[in-house]
C-alpha cells in the first residue's frame, strides 16, 4: 500500500474525498486553512465535486445542511471561533438528522485568542455546543493515521445515525506531516428515502426541527436521545498504552496524548509506572472504560491543554473511586513531555490522598 | 530655522509596524493618524479594528480601540457611538471583514445611517490567512482558494462595495481612493478628513473604500503591485465619490 | 532510538523543504517520522524553522525540546535555538553568512560554507542541499541512496538539470565532511 508524508490538514481533505465527500464549504481561517486550500484545489476535480468558498462560516454550516439534505456526503471545516459561528447550524442539523462532517483544527481562545494549537473547545464539542437537547459524536484522533480512518469512519457513522460528526483536532495536528495509508473507504449506504430530490409524481416530504406542539417536540427529543443512547452503548472508542501495572494513569486525548506518551516514556526510564487512557471519542465519553480501569489504577492526572474541560467527564466516570489531578496549559500553550512528566513524578510520589 | 516637514503623527505610536514591505494599511494608518491630529480628535476617537492584518493596529493608533470578532466591527461601533454621541468612532475593515463575513453589519449599519465612519481596506484578497479568495477578487484572479482564478459560474462577481452602499438612503459620504502614489495618499487623506468631518458635524454614514497593494497575496514586488493598482484593480473597482450628500445633510439639520 | 533535528533560517533559505526532504526519505526508509513546521507571526518575512523527529518506535511528541542536531542558515537562528540543543548533540552552521560560534561547548559544531560551495558549483540555490550532504554524511540516519531519490520525487522532475545540480550539491556537502 502507498504510504504518503502528508500534513494533517490535507490528510483530512484526501481522506474526505476518498471517502465520497463531494461536497465542501468552508471560510478561510487558521489554523486550518490548508484545508480549506486543499479542497479548493481537489474537490472541483473529483468527479461531481463541489467545492463553495462560503461569505462565513454561518453559510458554510447551512450551505452543507442543504447539500446534505439533497443527499451529498458533506464536510466544512473551521477553528474555534469559526466553529462558534456554525452552533446554529449543527443543532438545526442534529434536529434535522442530517448527516455531515464538521472539522475543528482548534487554536487559542477565548475569543480571537490566537493560532497556537489548544484544546479549548472540549466543551463545545461535546456538550452539543449549540442550543437544545442534542449531542454530536466526536472524534479525537492523535496521529495522522487516525486523522485519516476517523475522517473516514466520520461519513459512515455520520450516515448511519443521520447526525452531525465531529473532528475535533488542533493546529498541530493540522500542521504536522507523518506518514499515512488511506484504507480502502466502504460504499456509501444512506436510503434515498432521507434525501430531498423533489418530489415527482410521488408525496412530497419535508425536513424540519420546528415542532410547535410541545409534545410532538417531547417525542422528538426522545427520539434524538433514544438514538444517542445507542451511540453511548455502542461507539466509544478509546486506547490504553502501559495500564496493565500502572500505578497511575494519564488521561489526556490527541496531541496532549502525545505528549503524556513522551513524558511516560521518560518515567519508565526513571521507574515509574504510568499508563495512558486516550479517548478517542470524546462523545460519547468512554466512560464505562474508564470506570473499569479504576478497579486496577487508583490514581488518575488529566491533562488537557485547557483550564480542565475532560476533566470534569473524568470526575463523572470515577465517581470517587479515584484519586484525581489535573494538569493544563490553555491559550495555546504546548507543554513539553518533560514538563508533564515533572508534574506526574511529583503526583506519582505524593501519598494518595483526597478523593474529589 | 529647520522646518519640519514630515514626522511622527502624535496619535501613531512609536512602533515599528508588522506590515509586510508594501504594504498598504501601514499608510492608511498613518494618514488616518495624521487626519485625527490636524482635527485635534485624538482624545475623543474610539476605534475598531477587525480580524484581518491589522488585527494589531490597538499597536498602532493611540486612541481608545476594541477588537471586534471577525466581521462585527460596523455592530460594535454602533454600539459605542450610541452609547458615546460625541465621539468619534470609526472601523476599519478588510474586504473579508467587511463584504464576506460582515456584510449584514456594514449594510445595516449603513442602512441605519449610523453616523460611524468606516475606513475599508480593498486589497482583492484576504490577507491574514494566507491570500484567499476575498469578495473582492476579480474575475480570473488566482488565489488560494481560486486556483484556477475566479470564475463567475462558481464564485461569482466582486462585490462592489462603494458602489452598493452608496444606494443605500442612509448613507451619507463615500469616496473609493486608491494609495499607490503620492497624490493617491494625498487624495485619501483628504477623503478620510471629510469622512470624519461628517461624523463630527453629526451628518451621518460615512464610508472610504481604499485600494490597498498587499505585494505579499498579490505575489508582486511594491512597484508592481502600485501598477497594478492602476492597470488592473481600478478597473474593476473605479476611484471616486459615489455619495456626497454632506452639503444636502447639512442644510435639512439647519432646517 | 528517536533522534530530532531543528532546521532553521531566512524564509526563503528552502529550510522548510530541507526538513521535508529529510522526512520523506526516513519514512521511505521505513523509520517513523514527524515532521512540524513553525507556525504564526513568525511566518511573515521572518525566520522559518521546522523539526524532524525520526525513530525506530511510535513517536509522541513532534516538538523538539532538546533537539539532537541543529541546522542553521542564519545568524538569529543560531542565537534563537543553541541552547536548545541536547548535550553533546550537534550543530551544523552555515558559516558563509554566519560569522559567530555557538557559545556551547558541549556540543559538536561542523561550520560548512555552503555559500562558496554553491557559488564554487555555480548555482547559489542549492545551498540548503548541500548543507543536507554534510547533515546526511555525519548523522548517517538515512542513506545518501535514500535521501537523493526522495529529494528528486518531493522536487518533482518538473525541470530537467535540477536532478543533476542537487546530485553535485549533496555531494559537495557529502564530502566537505572528513570521516
Ligand atoms: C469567525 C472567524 N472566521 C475566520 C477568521 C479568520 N480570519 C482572520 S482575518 C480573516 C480575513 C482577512 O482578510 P481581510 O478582511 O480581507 O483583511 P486583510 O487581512 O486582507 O487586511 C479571516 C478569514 C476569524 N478570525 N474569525
Ligand atoms: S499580507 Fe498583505 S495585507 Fe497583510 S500585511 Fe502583508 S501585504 Fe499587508
Amino acid at each position: 500500500m502507498n504510504k504518503f508524508l502528508m500534513s494533517g490538514n490535507f490528510i483530512i481533505g484526501e481522506a474526505a474525498i476518498r471517502a465520497g465527500c463531494r461536497f465542501y464549504a468552508g471560510y478561510p481561517i487558521t489554523p486550518q486553512n490548508e484545508l480549506t486550500e486543499y479542497m479548493a484545489e481537489h474537490m472541483r476535480r473529483a468527479e461531481g465535486g463541489v467545492f463553495l468558498q462560503s461569505e462565513s462560516e454561518v453559510a458554510a454550516i447551512n450551505m452543507i445542511a442543504g447539500a446534505s439534505a439533497a443527499g451529498a456526503r458533506v464536510m466544512t471545516s473551521s477553528s474555534s471561533p469559526g466553529i462558534s459561528l456554525k452552533q446554529e447550524g449543527i443543532s438545526s442539523m442534529a434536529a434535522c438528522e442530517l448527516p455531515g462532517v464538521i472539522v475543528n483544527i482548534m487554536r487559542g481562545g477565548p475569543g480571537l485568542g490566537n493560532i497556537r494549537p489548544s484544546q479549548g473547545d472540549y466543551f463545545q464539542a461535546t456538550r452539543g455546543g449549540g442550543h437544545g437537547d442534542y449531542r454530536t459524536m466526536v472524534f479525537a484522533p492523535a496521529t495522522c493515521q487516525e486523522l485519516a480512518d476517523l475522517t473516514m469512519d466520520a461519513f459512515d457513522y455520520a450516515d448511519k445515525y443521520r447526525t452531525p460528526v465531529m473532528i475535533l483536532a488542533d493546529g498541530m495536528m493540522g500542521q504536522m506531516m507523518e506518514p499515512v495509508i488511506f484504507k480502502k473507504p466502504k460504499p456509501r449506504q444512506y436510503p434515498e428515502k432521507f434525501m430531498l430530490r423533489g418530489a415527482g409524481d410521488g408525496k412530497s416530504k419535508f425536513i424540519r426541527g420546528l415542532l410547535l406542539d410541545p409534545i410532538d417536540s417531547e417525542e422528538h427529543n426522545w427520539k434524538l436521545a433514544r438514538k444517542y443512547e445507542v451511540i453511548v452503548e455502542n461507539e466509544t472508542r478509546h486506547e490504553e498504552h502501559l495500564c496493565d501495572d500502572a500505578d497511575l494513569a494519564i488521561v489526556a486525548y490527541g496531541t496532549a496524548a502525545r505528549i503524556a506518551k513522551g513524558a511516560i516514556k521518560r518515567l519508565q526510564d526513571s521507574g515509574m509506572k504510568v499508563g495512558l487512557f486516550r479517548p478517542i471519542t470524546l462523545w460519547p465519553f468512554p466512560e464505562m472504560k474508564l470506570r473499569a480501569l479504576s478497579e486496577k489504577v487508583k490514581r488518575f492526572l488529566v491533562f488537557e491543554m485547557s483550564t480542565g474541560q475532560m476533566l470534569d467527564d473524568v470526575r463523572l466516570a470515577l465517581q470517587g473511586y479515584a484519586q484525581i489531578d489535573f494538569h493544563g496549559r490553555p491559550g495555546g500553550a504546548v507543554p513539553t513531555p518533560a514538563e508533564l512528566a515533572n508534574v506526574v513524578a511529583r503526583v506519582y510520589s505524593k501519598k494518595a490522598q483526597t478523593v474529589y | 530655522m529647520v522646518k519640519i516637514v514630515s514626522q511622527r503623527p502624535k496619535s501613531l505610536k512609536d512602533k515599528i509596524f508588522h506590515y509586510c514591505p508594501g504594504c498598504g494599511h501601514s499608510i492608511v494608518h498613518r494618514i488616518m493618524c495624521e487626519v485625527i491630529d490636524e482635527m485635534d480628535i485624538r482624545g475623543i476617537t474610539i476605534g475598531v479594528p477587525p480580524a484581518g492584518c491589522a488585527v494589531l493596529a490597538y499597536n498602532y493608533f493611540d486612541v481608545d480601540m476594541i477588537e471586534a470578532p471577525h466581521g462585527r466591527g460596523p455592530a460594535m461601533a454602533s454600539g459605542i457611538k450610541r452609547a458615546l454621541p460625541d465621539r468619534i468612532v470609526f472601523s476599519y475593515q478588510g474586504d473579508g471583514d467587511l463584504a464576506a463575513i460582515g456584510i449584514a453589519e456594514s449594510f445595516h449599519a449603513a442602512n441605519r445611517g449610523e453616523n460611524i465612519t468606516v475606513i475599508f481596506i480593498n486589497n482583492a484578497v484576504y490577507g491574514m490567512t494566507g491570500g484567499q479568495m476575498a469578495p473582492t477578487t476579480m474575475l480570473n484572479q488566482r488565489t488560494t482558494t481560486s486556483p484556477d482564478g475566479r470564475k463567475q459560474s462558481l464564485d461569482g462577481y466582486p462585490v462592489k462595495v462603494s458602489e452598493i452602499f452608496s444606494q443605500l438612503p442612509g448613507t451619507t459620504y463615500i469616496e473609493r481612493c486608491m494609495v499607490n502614489s503620492p497624490a493617491g495618499v494625498n487624495k485619501t487623506k483628504k477623503a478620510i478628513r471629510k469622512a470624519f468631518q461628517c461624523q463630527r458635524d453629526g451628518l451621518g454614514f460615512s464610508l472610504v473604500e481604499i485600494l490597498s497593494p498587499c505585494p505579499t497575496n498579490w505575489k508582486m514586488n511594491t512597484i508592481d503591485s502600485c501598477k497594478w493598482i492602476d492597470d488592473v484593480m481600478s478597473n474593476v473597482f473605479p476611484p471616486g465619490v459615489f455619495k456626497d450628500d454632506i452639503k444636502a445633510r447639512a442644510t435639512e439639520a439647519a432646517v | 532510538m528517536i533522534t530530532k533535528v531543528i532546521f532553521s533560517g531566512f524564509g526563503g533559505q528552502g529550510v522548510l523543504m530541507m526538513g521535508t526532504s529529510l522526512a520523506h526519505s526516513a519514512m521511505n526508509q521505513g523509520f517513523h517520522v514527524t515532521y512540524l513546521p513553525a507556525y504564526g507571526a513568525e511566518m511573515r518575512g521572518g525566520t522559518a524553522n521546522c523539526t524532524v523527529a525520526v525513530a525506530d518506535e511510535e513517536i509522541a511528541s513532534p516538538v523538539a525540546s532538546e533537539p539532537d542536531y541543529l541546522i542553521v542558515m542564519n545568524s538569529p537562528s543560531l542565537f534563537s535555538f543553541q541552547t536548545k540543543v541536547s548535550a553533546r548533540g550537534t550543530i551544523f552552521l552555515n558559516s558563509s553568512i554566519i560569522s559567530e560560534r555557538p557559545s556551547r561547548r558541549d556540543v559538536a559544531v561542523y561550520a560548512v560554507p555552503c555559500g562558496e560551495i554553491a557559488q564554487d558549483l555555480g548555482n547559489t540555490r542549492v545551498a540548503n542541499v548541500i548543507m543536507m550532504g554534510a547533515f546526511i554524511k555525519k548523522s548517517g540516519i538515512v542513506k545518501a541512496d535514500t535521501y537523493l531519490k526522495s529529494l528528486e520525487t518531493i522536487m518533482g522532475s518538473r525541470k530537467k538539470g535540477v536532478a543533476e545540480i542537487n546530485r553535485k550539491a549533496f555531494a559537495a556537502g557529502f564530502d566537505f565532511i572528513k570521516d
